[in-house]
């Protein structure tokens, strides 16, 4: 695929989005002519650029839409609901020819082809049958225009040139060239377009309601010139169309000026200006048609245009338009208004992802070859290193956050596809569902955005399908018959979370719990709480669906789910009332590449903990050693001792730190040997042999060299918090981490 | 532009659509208004429709004040106004500032 057509297609994406979203927003305010008109533009601007890569099959399916999106414009016809869920069909199937023009296909295949044509019968039998004129709208035909020029002579110019005047009555029996004009445009670019008046009387005797204009329009197209008569078909008996194909002789072209109303001059004037004849064109050609009257026609041919005594026809135009103040002021305004314009437009610019994935790797190394050298000056005792090694340091820091900024994006796009999805399932099941979006500014990682989009999908069908109840369920349990489903997004900590929040019947706890026992998932007369049996749901091939439906209940899933975003270095957790609702929340991390972290030492080894988790550090006091929490103001904070989670051997030396961190809402300290201070972190993956441990999330490497393991604060934390529940509940552990040293 | 305004009238503002209905209506009002003045400023900013008759009146208002040495200036387009002398491609000719709004950009 080419760059242009690759461009169409992601621009196209991002139209039909758009084109989506405003079809689901003239559904709920319907008359809202910004919105349609936002409708008709995003059509119009695909079909464009269709045009432009000459991709036809998108042309003609698009517009035959656009067709119909203009009636609705000019309230031909009025709006349904069963033309808004035919134009989404219509958007749908503009998306799948997108897909095949990406896949490189010469065209769709038979059943899309079937499809677009199905979805274009209907709209042509509802709602454009009405009016003849468009009843031939079907695609422009693709043949290409037969080649007119015969031998020397012809033209340069590659475009129709189209002559046209109206006659007066035209306006007075309800039609108006522009709308002919503007179907002309429809079936192919009007390159260039001079509207003529000179036919205007003088302003007593001007008829406000005669038509006095006409028109040289320079037009390219691959119709043929049967096509373009049929667009004039209505106005037919009321105007005179003369139509040269491209690369006509000029001799036709004098045929042209000779047979029009208005005077040569005027009319070489304007063809010039239309693009259908250079200026030396023209000056042969009127040359030719003088002395034609003299009959020596072999003369013109050979006559070269310079040598003319008297001033040529085309001189003189180009002084009158030097002449023309106002013209030529207007044409620089709007030049530079066009500039302008660009240069808006160009504040954007698409590069490709490796690209950007190199810069952020480089800014890795960076960071890490930036650490080395300020260990180095701080060992050198040099003052001046060390200020300089500290200032490139900071201009480092400085380099990757714009650098990891640059995949940052708002998570919002994400989340307007839902109300499509929404719209079309509480459809389906006879529900009634709104949907409520915030925070959808959060920005997040690219990679994650895209990989956040299929679980999310899943977790939103669940909630309508199990979540949310029927109307009449709902309202007998006293709730509003419209159901509501929330979306969220917002950082915490170092972290972002998105939530997908249903005010539906909540998970029912026990029929989780005997499904769980049934699957062998629990033991009965285990005893879990509630947390833990809610997120059974994330087992695999569990499913309390009672009757399986296309939306959600196959029981795959939710496992998929957590699976899927915990290869993201994130977690899905659920909370549930019952007869309120559930909430769904998962926690991501904000990147995937480099953090701040917090250095750490434990004996001889150093540990990194993402820096955004860390809350405080306290001193451990010296009578607490003994004990696995400590009073941190009043608070109980549980400890996790790393010298024995990694059974590290020596003794640990008189005084210990304590690294209070942070994760959903959960405290808990680490106990550390020293607190090494800040550090920036390139995390680099483990191999595949420790992805089993827990509590470590990867590793990096120091400025000295060394290799320091980064601290997974999720498990570490998660760890307390089990261990918690399980003293309370007088259950041994279900899950150990490596080697509980000695105690 | 600025520095030629000298004694001009109030502008005159067009406010309802500019279509074949209203036109007969318009033009009287459009070349009186032109009659009293030496510097005829119009206001199409609040013209929500324009079509081919309305088209033709600013032509006819254009060539008028030309014909009796007089200015006519259509000093604020509407949407719909620019886009129809866009599409005639009169903009030029009628060497009225037009402002593209930035958020078409």
């Amino acid at each position: 695929m080419d760059e242009i057509t690759s461009v169409f297609v992601t621009e196209s994406r991002e139209q039909l989005a758009a084109l989506e979203a405003a079809l689901l927003e003239l559904e709920n305010q319907p008359g809202d002519d910004d919105t349609l008109n936002a409708i008709f533009r995003s059509a119009h601007t695909i079909k464009g650029g269709a045009g432009v890569i000459e991709c036809g099959y998108i042309v003609a399916f698009t517009h035959v839409v656009e067709n119909v999106l203009d009636k609705l414009r000019n309230a031909e016809i009025t709006l349904n609901s069963d033309l808004i869920a035919l134009l989404l069909a219509c958007s749908d199937h503009i998306g799948h020819l997108l897909g095949v023009l990406e896949a490189g296909a010469a065209g769709p295949a038979d059943d899309l082809a079937i499809d677009g044509e199905a979805l274009l019968a209907r709209l042509q039998r509802d709602w454009l049958s009405g009016e003849q004129a468009v009843s031939h709208s079907g695609p422009p035909a693709a043949v290409p225009p037969p080649v007119h020029s015969s031998g020397g002579g012809a033209v340069e110019t590659d475009c129709w040139h189209i002559s046209l005047r109206f006659g007066p009555d035209v306006l007075r029996n309800g039609m108006d060239p522009l709308s002919f004009l503007r179907y002309l445009g429809s079936i192919g670019r009007i390159e260039r377009l001079e509207t003529l008046t000179d036919t205007m009387p003088a302003a007593e005797l001007m008829d406000p309601e005669s038509c006095y204009l006409g028109f040289e329009i320079s037009f390219s197209s691959n119709a043929d010139k049967a096509a373009i008569e049929r667009v004039f078909d209505f106005v037919r008996d009321e105007c005179t169309l003369q139509i040269l194909p491209p690369h006509s002789r000029l001799s036709d072209y004098v045929a042209l000026i000779n047979t029009l109303p208005e005077d040569a001059m005027r009319l070489g004037e304007i063809l010039v200006r239309v693009g259908a004849l250079t200026q030396a064109e023209l000056d042969e050609g009127l040359q030719m048609q003088s002395l034609a009257a003299t009959g020596d026609e072999q003369a013109a041919h050979t006559a070269s245009p310079g040598d003319e005594s008297k001033p040529q026809i085309g001189e003189i135009l180009v002084e009158q338009n030097m002449v023309q103040p106002e013209l030529v002021e207007a044409a620089v305004a709007k030049q530079k208004q066009v500039t302008e314009k660009k240069a808006a437009e160009s504040r954007l610019i698409r590069i490709q992802a490796d690209k950007l994935d190199r810069l952020i790797d480089l800014v890795g190394e960076l960071v890490i070859a930036g650490a080395s050298v300020s260990l180095l000056a701080g060992k050198s005792g040099m003052g001046e290193l060390v200020e300089a090694a500290s200032l490139s340091g900071r201009l480092v820091e400085g380099i990757r956050d714009a650098a990891l900024q640059l995949r940052m994006v708002q998570i919002g796009e994400t989340f307007n596809r839902f109300n499509r999805v929404v719209r079309d399932t509480s459809r389906e099941m006879g529900k009634d569902i709104e949907l409520a979006i915030s925070g959808g500014e959060t920005e997040l990682d690219k990679s994650m955005v895209e990989k956040i989009g299929d679980p999310l999908m899943h977790l939103v069908r669940n909630a309508m399908d199990h979540g949310l109840e029927q109307p009449a369920v709902r309202e007998a349990s006293g709730k509003a018959a419209r159901g509501r489903l929330e979306l969220n997004a917002f950082h915490d900590s170092g972290s972002i979370v998105i939530e997908v929040v249903d005010d539906g019947a909540g998970l029912n706890r026990d029929r989780i719990l005997a499904k769980a026992i049934e699957r062998g998932l629990a033991q009965p007369g285990q005893a879990l709480s509630d947390t833990e049996i809610y997120n059974l749901i994330f087992e695999p091939g569990f499913s309390t669906a009672d009757k399986v439906t296309n939306i959600s209940g196959r029981g795959v899933g939710m496992d998929v789910v957590r699976r899927n975003i915990q290869g993201l270095r994130g977690s899905v957790d659920v909370s549930s009332t019952p007869g309120q609702g559930s909430r769904f929340a998962i926690r991501l991390p904000l990147t995937l590449a480099i953090i701040d972290g917090f250095l750490v030492g434990v004996g001889d080894a150093a540990y990194v903990i993402p820096l955004d988790s860390v809350v405080e550090c306290i001193e451990l006091a010296a009578d607490a050693s003994e004990r696995d929490y400590v009073n941190l103001r009043g608070e109980v904070l549980p400890l996790v001792r790393l010298r024995q989670l990694f059974a590290m051997a020596g003794e640990a030396p008189p005084r210990q730190n304590v690294v209070v961190v942070q994760y959903a809402g959960t405290k808990s300290g680490i106990v550390v040997d020293q607190l090494l201070g800040e550090f920036q972190t390139v995390i680099k993956p483990l191999g595949s042999i420790f992805r089993n441990i827990k509590g470590i999330g990867g590793s990096t490497i120091l400025g000295s060299g060394e290799v320091a393991l980064i601290l997974d604060v999720q498990a570490l934390v998660q760890r307390c918090a089990n261990s918690e529940e399980q003293r309370a509940h007088g259950t041994p552990p279900t899950r150990t981490l490596p080697a509980p040293a000695r105690t | 532009m600025a520095t030629r305004k000298k004694k001009s009238d109030p502008p005159l503002v067009i406010a309802e659509d500019m279509t074949i209905y209203n036109a007969a209506a318009q033009k009287q009002r459009l070349l009186d208004a032109l009659l009293a003045t030496e510097r005829l400023e119009i206001d199409l900013s609040a013209v929500s429709e324009i079509d081919t008759a309305g088209f033709q009146l600013l032509v006819l208002v254009k060539r008028e004040a030309r014909r009796l040495g007089k200015e006519a200036l259509i000093v604020a387009h509407s949407e719909a106004v620019r886009e129809v002398l866009d599409f005639y491609n009169m903009a030029a000719a009628f060497g009225d500032p037009l402002l593209i709004p930035a958020a078409r950009a």
